[in-house]
């Protein structure tokens, strides 16, 4: 490829970087992310409930697994995410990218909570109490505070610019402790079960498996299309002094 | 999975406070995400159109 072509194409991939730009494809992308995830999640929910069958040693209990892998692995995935895009628009300056981070904040947080909410309930029948200052749990409460953190220090300050660049700082400190939450397990004696998906052998029975990973895409794709949604959002707050934005509202007014 | 009957469904093997806990509070949480997202749209839209009628264009 001559360098005149890599740098047209380098320039169609950059064109996305344009708030506007990526406003129209975000719309166009948001429908279909939400159907896959709608189809995933009921077929995910029906195999979870009707073709797994009960564990030998946790009773129906384990169901439970069905949305508390999926939201602790979006959880923490969702943070680097964030703390990747935070980053970006910190060392190269670019709106889109600041955008993006404050958009994925309060889906991860969600999925933190979820994380954190079914795993007390399933904590409760397996270890006999709902929470233990356990390295897990606890680093997964961290992760929930760190999002919540990130969006009120963003919120507390008034120059959005400002705002992006704080919040971005906090976010790069915090990925350390993503990485801790994914060793916890290996690193402490911890009453966290250490991971049921191994690569050349799980612990879990095939169809528990397949129902959960199911679930994990069917979590994947509604991130996804929540933070595209968002994100949009985002873009027209921050941009309805301009032209093209009052022109796309106008248009569908 | 056969679970014979829709009360052994809800009953969950006893689990069911445990197993119906989990998956209500996910669905309730991720119904709100929903709507919040859908409040805020509505209102970005809405302060975009009332900046256009104050005439602050800036290119």
């Amino acid at each position: 490829m001559s360098s005149s072509a890599r740098a047209a194409s380098g320039v169609q991939l950059f064109r996305f970087a344009a708030p506007a730009e990526f406003y129209r494809l975000a719309g166009k992308l948001v429908p279909w992310f939400a159907a896959v995830a709608a189809v995933l999640g009921v077929v995910g929910l029906y195999i979870g409930f009707f073709a797994a069958p009960t564990d030998a040693q946790q009773g129906e209990s384990y169901r439970i697994i069905f949305i508390h892998v999926p939201a602790a692995w979006m959880a923490m995935f969702l943070y680097v995410v964030m703390a990747f895009w935070a980053g970006v628009g910190l060392v190269f300056n670019t709106r889109l990218s600041a955008m993006l981070a404050c958009a994925i904040a309060p889906t991860g947080a969600l999925m933190a909570f979820i994380a954190l909410w079914t795993g007390a309930l399933w904590g409760r029948p397996t270890w006999g109490a709902y929470w233990v200052w356990d390295a897990r749990l606890t680093s997964t409460l961290i992760l929930l505070f760190l999002y919540c953190g990130f969006i009120a220090l963003h919120s507390a300050i008034d120059d959005v610019r400002r705002a992006d660049k704080a919040s971005a700082v906090l976010a790069l400190v915090g990925v350390i402790n993503v990485p801790i939450i994914y060793f916890s397990v290996q690193w402490w004696n911890t009453l966290h079960q250490g991971s049921s998906i191994k690569p050349g052998g799980s612990s879990i029975a095939g169809i528990m498996v397949t129902g959960m990973l199911l679930m994990v895409f069917a979590f994947w794709t509604y991130a996804i299309a929540a933070v595209l949604h968002r994100a949009r959002s985002v873009v027209l707050e921050r941009e309805q002094r301009n032209a093209w934005a009052q022109e796309t509202v106008a248009k569908r007014a | 999975m056969n679970w014979g009957s829709f009360s052994n469904f809800l009953a969950m093997g006893g689990y069911a406070g445990y197993v119906w806990g989990a998956y209500v509070v996910t669905t309730v949480l991720i119904a709100t995400e929903i709507v919040m997202l859908r409040t805020r749209r509505r209102r970005a839209m809405q302060d975009v159109a009332q900046r256009a009628r104050s005439g602050g264009v800036e290119g």
